[in-house]
């Protein structure tokens, strides 16, 4: 399997569904659908491979492919996938199936587009996982903002223009800080070895003096925040989400806002050290803010989708206090948050979508007394309402828990104020969950309402499998990630610290030890 | 055997999977059958392991069998395993014993119910998250349960989805418990992190028992505070017990075995279980004597006021819980688990006799509209009896046993111990008062039943009585196990206990004080009577006394009705400011300035854009293009200008 390119087929396999699609005739609806669904499928099972491959033994990155590109301006055509972005890649594969899925019946105009657009995004979002060449990451960063704005602007709701370029322009004004960022960071590089190169894993062993790290740092920290997104960058998103169909908004909330917090973890983090740790303070308390605030906002939303979105930026301040804890707890808990944000969250937007097919409407107060109902739909809502507020026994206890502790151990106070979302959490969601599925029905349209039909029943079923499965036996997807997570602790920290004794010769000596402890 | 003590929570998570999953389709039968049988073969196994554990020698009566692995991330290190030794196996045998005969008792009482099925998957689902919680050899795997049990006792409160008081109190439950569990949470932190500075990183209970001495005193303290407020959550102390009475929201077989019998004395075990941290922490143990025995009065007092019965049977299990608390905070561990025992009998026996009642008069709680059920209800009737005996302490019943056996202990603390056992003494009168206030006004007197009720007031039937004739029996006997030294006895119960509180105990010494132990307790039975006398003469005798009584303190009692007012106050502080900086937060803070900064931004752009008109083409891409044009430029000066 070694001399398989096995990453560059994932990457682009969908993209080859996509190209198919645009020769199957517009109105043969159903080809296009299941050619769709056949593609995202197979490319699900094209990622396994990499699961059960991939040495949970060996540091450093695997399935490694490069390509001389632009060789004279050290552009590489260069991928690799560590523990993190394996479990990441999957996610993605898995989400695209029942986005794919969910989408069946939703999308009923231009639906060849639609599904061009989706396989599209899928492609862009393995290569942003798996590059290492900052060029071509930049690329495929860019390329994941089309499709996704063409699926809000096009198949969105009432809002949706308005709400596309919101999205589209923050996150762009963004990722052009980052892109200067990157060229001073090339240019730097070349000052001190004398090589043009964009190889990340190069770049990391830069010397980047300590007053121009501050200000990379923040380039790279401003674009991948306001993705992932933390408060205050955060107001794109409830209306990106409202407005976005449904497999948008999984998608959205399942993939696109990991990758800036795997941003953070792959780029901005172990290439400015020094100001990564010197942000810690600012960062945790945006995070910590972003937990509360979130939650509060989020109790007080009227439409469902809304609410969600709120709820994700409090999920998302955990995965962010996690990952700034630098510790194994809060790092790894950080990454396995990132899941379980995909697999519950993802749920959730799932859910509201198959009540929004049945009565266009995502307000709660045109809900009430649905669990009379819709039994069924009662029992998977309730699963994975408990999910998203970490129930132990669910993926989310074993993620929250693990960020605060991580996050108690690095400073107690950031663990006690982090944990206080333990209790929102079940305020905001309890509440949420008892005006709609609770009560008596109070409006008549609500009588009629079919129970889930089979394919919703799958999908489902494939969100509440892993929420159990992820809930009860997180050893398996640990143990992808120990020697990464561990490799990268001990990366950053020993540059930090080099960073630090550049300031004071004195603190040399730490270097030293800390080398030995190794 | 030891191998599978696995098997003990696993019977009713079977039972809980074919339910939930099948029970739609399968006949009511074959769900009874299910939901029933799997929680009596984990009473079996329960059984099966205490008389093996009998066969060890006292020291060696632990059994620890690790699974598999859970969480492992770094030095943190949780697995899935099981502990049985003494205090986990009464745990265990109350849990699957009490719960089995609930389950009986609700195949009849739940016989006409549209979520037959969906009641025994809930069920069974509390049974397993129970004995997950006592059977836990971890502290991470006890927060399982812990909050397990929380869930289904919300799902079971709200089992009547469609009335709103019901899904109301349901998530009232959660929440309250949920602000407990916080401090359950940061006390596993504090702990996990400070054992671990000193080298020891584990949440398993042996160890952390071996190396509970590297921590210091104020740590301990605090760790143990955090603790107990999760312990207040749960087993509904002050300040956290107001969910507790709303709780009986729920179907009242529910409200005999979560809150009442089993699920709110998880509080208590979990003191009992960290007894080795408690006991280092005397501060703190005293706090815990303190708050239970003020809420022991608390409690009682609202107990006058009320006539929903089951309110009354609410309150009076908070002031039981509240004994308990005193029980293990002045380190006497085993007389709170004895009680816990004792009272997981009567008290599930008090409730499902309410249950009785309410089938035979159509779910009618207001003890205003009964009287004189005696002799349609015989059955219930005496069992009942038995159960009010038992709570107000009459000598020969397990109730005096275990309360006399706590207030003992209190007396001999050395912290304030005479304040702590007289404020329990005048609880003890003041329950035997309301027990019988509510005995009397339902059972005997005049018959106050509506006419329609009239026609139709039945005994239950057999499925239901015999559970009760059994918890009767229990009431009455399951003091004998722990029949104090002082009165011939053999304190059978601590004895059996003792190796689990080893070294921590309160050592009493028996021959000194055996007069003033014998005359304490003869003063608890005078005052026992006096509370049933008064209740008899307010209530049988000149029932128009007490009407008098509440005309001439009305403001007074108004206030016992209405709680004190606490649901008001805490409504008031919490819910509606929480609602308030809500809405600023998102009208003000979110939608006014942050998203007002931002869409401001885009619109000075555009008007930018109205003035440099002939470069504002529409097209994103153009935007985009003119950006990156932008900063490639931006990009060169930097490169030209600032780096050197």
């Amino acid at each position: 399997m070694t001399g398989m390119p096995i990453l560059s087929i994932i990457i682009f396999f969908p993209l080859v569904g996509a190209f198919l699609l645009l020769f199957i005739p517009r109105q043969r609806d159903f080809a296009i659908k299941s050619t769709a669904l056949f593609f995202s499928v197979i490319e699900f099972f094209l990622s396994l491979p990499l699961f059960f491959l991939f040495d949970d033994t060996k540091k450093g990155m695997q399935f490694v492919e490069k390509r001389s590109w632009f060789p004279e301006w050290g552009i590489n055509y260069f991928l690799g996938i560590d523990g993190i972005s394996l479990l990441l890649i999957l996610l993605t594969t898995f989400l695209t199936v029942l986005c794919v899925l969910c989408s069946w019946n939703d999308i009923k105009i231009k639906v060849k587009e639609y599904y061009v657009s989706f396989l599209f995004l899928e492609t862009a979002m393995i290569g942003t996982l798996c590059a290492l060449d900052l060029v071509l990451f930049y690329i495929f960063w860019e390329l994941m903002l089309v499709p996704m704005y063409l699926l809000i602007g096009v198949w969105g709701g009432p809002r949706r223009i308005y709400a596309a370029l919101k999205f589209f322009l923050y996150t762009m004004a963004g990722s052009v800080l980052m892109l200067l960022a990157i060229f001073v960071l090339y240019y730097l590089y070349f000052k001190e070895k004398g090589v043009f190169t964009f190889n990340v894993l190069e770049l990391y062993h830069a010397h980047v003096p300590i007053s121009l790290q501050y200000i990379l740092f923040s380039a790279f920290a401003l674009s991948f925040a306001i993705k992932v997104p933390m408060f205050p960058f955060h107001t794109w998103l409830p209306d990106a989400h409202t407005e976005a169909p449904t497999a948008g908004s999984v998608i959205l909330a399942g993939v696109l806002l990991k990758m800036g917090t795997y941003g953070f973890l792959r780029f901005a983090i172990p290439l400015f050290p020094k100001a990564a740790f010197d942000a810690v303070p600012l960062i945790s308390i945006l995070a910590i803010i972003g937990i509360i605030y979130g939650a509060i906002v989020s109790m007080m939303q009227p439409d469902l989708k809304r609410l969600i979105a709120f709820s994700s930026v409090s999920h998302l301040g955990y995965v962010m206090l996690g990952m700034f804890a630098f510790n194994m707890q809060g790092v790894e808990g950080s990454i396995y948050q990132m899941l379980n944000h995909g697999i519950s969250t993802g749920g959730l937007f799932l859910l509201v979508g198959m009540i929004y097919e049945r009565r266009h409407t995502r307000m709660i107060s045109d809900f009430g007394g649905l669990s009379s109902v819709m039994p069924v739909y009662a029992i998977f809502f309730m699963i994975v309402t408990l999910s998203s507020i970490a129930l132990p026994g669910t993926n989310g206890f074993v993620g929250e828990f693990l960020i605060l502790l991580g996050a108690f151990k690095a400073k107690k106070l950031y663990g006690i104020l982090g944990a206080t979302g333990v209790i929102l959490g079940a305020v905001y969601m309890l509440w949420m969950f008892q005006r709609v599925m609770f009560g008596v029905i109070k409006h008549e349209e609500n009588r009629q309402l079919k129970d889930l039909c089979g394919r919703e029943v799958f999908i489902l079923s494939c969100i509440v499998f892993f929420i159990v499965f992820m809930g009860v036996y997180p050893k398996v997807f640990f143990k992808k990630m120990d020697v990464t997570v561990h490799e990268f602790l001990n990366f950053v920290k020993e540059r930090n610290a080099y960073y630090a004794s550049t300031e004071d010769p004195q603190k040399l000596s730490s270097i030293i030890k800390l080398r030995g402890e190794r | 055997m030891s191998e599978y003590i696995w098997l003990i929570p696993c019977f009713p998570a079977v039972g809980f999977l074919i339910n939930g999953l099948l029970g739609k389709k399968l006949p009511k039968a074959v769900v009874s059958w299910v939901g029933c049988l799997s929680v009596f073969f984990s009473f079996v196994c329960s059984a099966v392991l205490f008389f093996e554990l009998l066969r060890l020698a006292p020291e060696a009566r632990i059994i620890e069998k690790d699974v598999f692995d859970w969480i492992v991330s770094g030095e943190f290190v949780t697995r899935v395993g099981f502990r049985i030794d003494p205090l986990s196996i009464v745990m265990c045998l109350v849990v699957s014993g009490v719960g089995f005969l609930i389950h009986v008792y609700s195949v009849g009482y739940m016989h006409d119910d549209p979520g037959y099925s969906r009641y025994f998957t809930y069920l069974n689902l509390f049974v397993f998250m129970m004995l997950i919680l006592v059977t836990a050899n971890n502290l991470l795997l006890m927060f399982v349960g812990w909050e397990g049990v929380g869930l289904c006792s919300y799902l079971l409160i709200g089992f009547w989805f469609e009335k709103d008081s019901a899904s109301n109190a349901g998530k009232k439950a959660f929440i309250v418990n949920r602000i407990g569990d916080y401090g359950f949470l940061v006390g596993i932190f504090l702990l996990f992190v400070s054992l671990g500075t000193k080298g020891v990183w584990t949440l398993n209970f042996s160890e952390l028992e071996r190396n509970a001495n590297l921590l210091s005193e104020s740590l301990t303290a605090l760790i143990t505070l955090l603790f107990f407020i999760g312990a207040t959550g749960k087993s509904a102390q002050i300040p956290l017990y107001v969910w507790l009475p709303d709780a009986m929201e729920g179907p009242t077989p529910v409200s005999a075995l979560i809150h009442a019998a089993t699920m709110v004395t998880a509080g208590v075990y979990m003191i009992a279980r960290l007894n080795f941290l408690y006991s280092m922490a005397p501060e703190i143990m005293f706090i815990v004597a303190l708050v239970g025995v003020l809420t022991a009065m608390f409690a009682a007092s609202i107990g006058f006021a009320q006539y929903d019965i089951k309110r009354v049977l609410a309150y009076s299990t908070i002031s039981q819980l509240g004994y308990m608390f005193v029980g293990v905070g002045v380190g006497a561990y085993a007389a709170g688990i004895f009680h816990l025992m004792t009272h997981a009998f009567f008290k599930a026996l008090l409730f499902l006799g309410a249950g009785s009642v309410m089938h035979a008069l159509a779910g009618e709680l207001d003890m205003r509209k009964m009287g004189g059920l005696k002799k349609y209800l015989p059955t219930t009737h005496w069992t009942f009896l038995v159960a009010c005996l038992a709570i107000a302490g009459i000598p020969g019943l397990s109730g005096f046993f275990s309360k006399d056996e706590i207030l003992w202990k209190a007396f001999l603390f050395p912290h304030a111990g005479v304040l702590i056992y007289i404020i329990g003494l005048v609880t003890a009168g003041m329950t035997a008062f309301y027990m019988f206030r509510l005995l009397f006004n339902t059972f005997y007197g005049k018959e106050r039943l509506d006419e329609e009720v009239k026609h139709h007031v039945h005994e239950s039937p057999k499925v239901m009585t015999i559970p009760l004739i059994i918890l009767a029996i229990l009431s009455i006997v399951g003091g004998y196990v722990g029949i104090p030294h002082a009165l011939g006895g053999g304190a059978h119960f601590e004895k059996f206990l003792e190796p689990v509180f080893r070294g921590v105990s309160q050592k009493a010494d028996y021959h000194h004080s055996l007069v003033v132990e014998i005359g304490l307790m003869v003063l608890s039975v005078i005052v026992a009577l006096i509370g049933i006398y008064v209740a008899y003469v307010y209530f049988l005798k000149k029932p128009d006394l007490s009407e008098k009584f509440v005309k001439k303190h009305e403001k007074l009692y108004k206030t016992v009705h209405n709680k004190y007012f606490v649901d008001e106050i805490y409504g008031f502080l919490f819910v509606d400011n929480l609602l308030r900086v809500g809405r600023f937060l998102k009208n003000v803070i979110d939608e006014a300035i942050i998203d007002g900064i931002v869409n401001g931004l885009g619109y000075f752009m555009r008007g930018l854009g109205g003035i440099l008109r002939f470069l504002q083409s529409g097209y994103v891409q153009a935007y985009a293009f003119s950006m990156i044009v932008g900063a490639i430029v931006v990009v060169g000066y930097l490169l030209v200008k600032v780096i050197p």
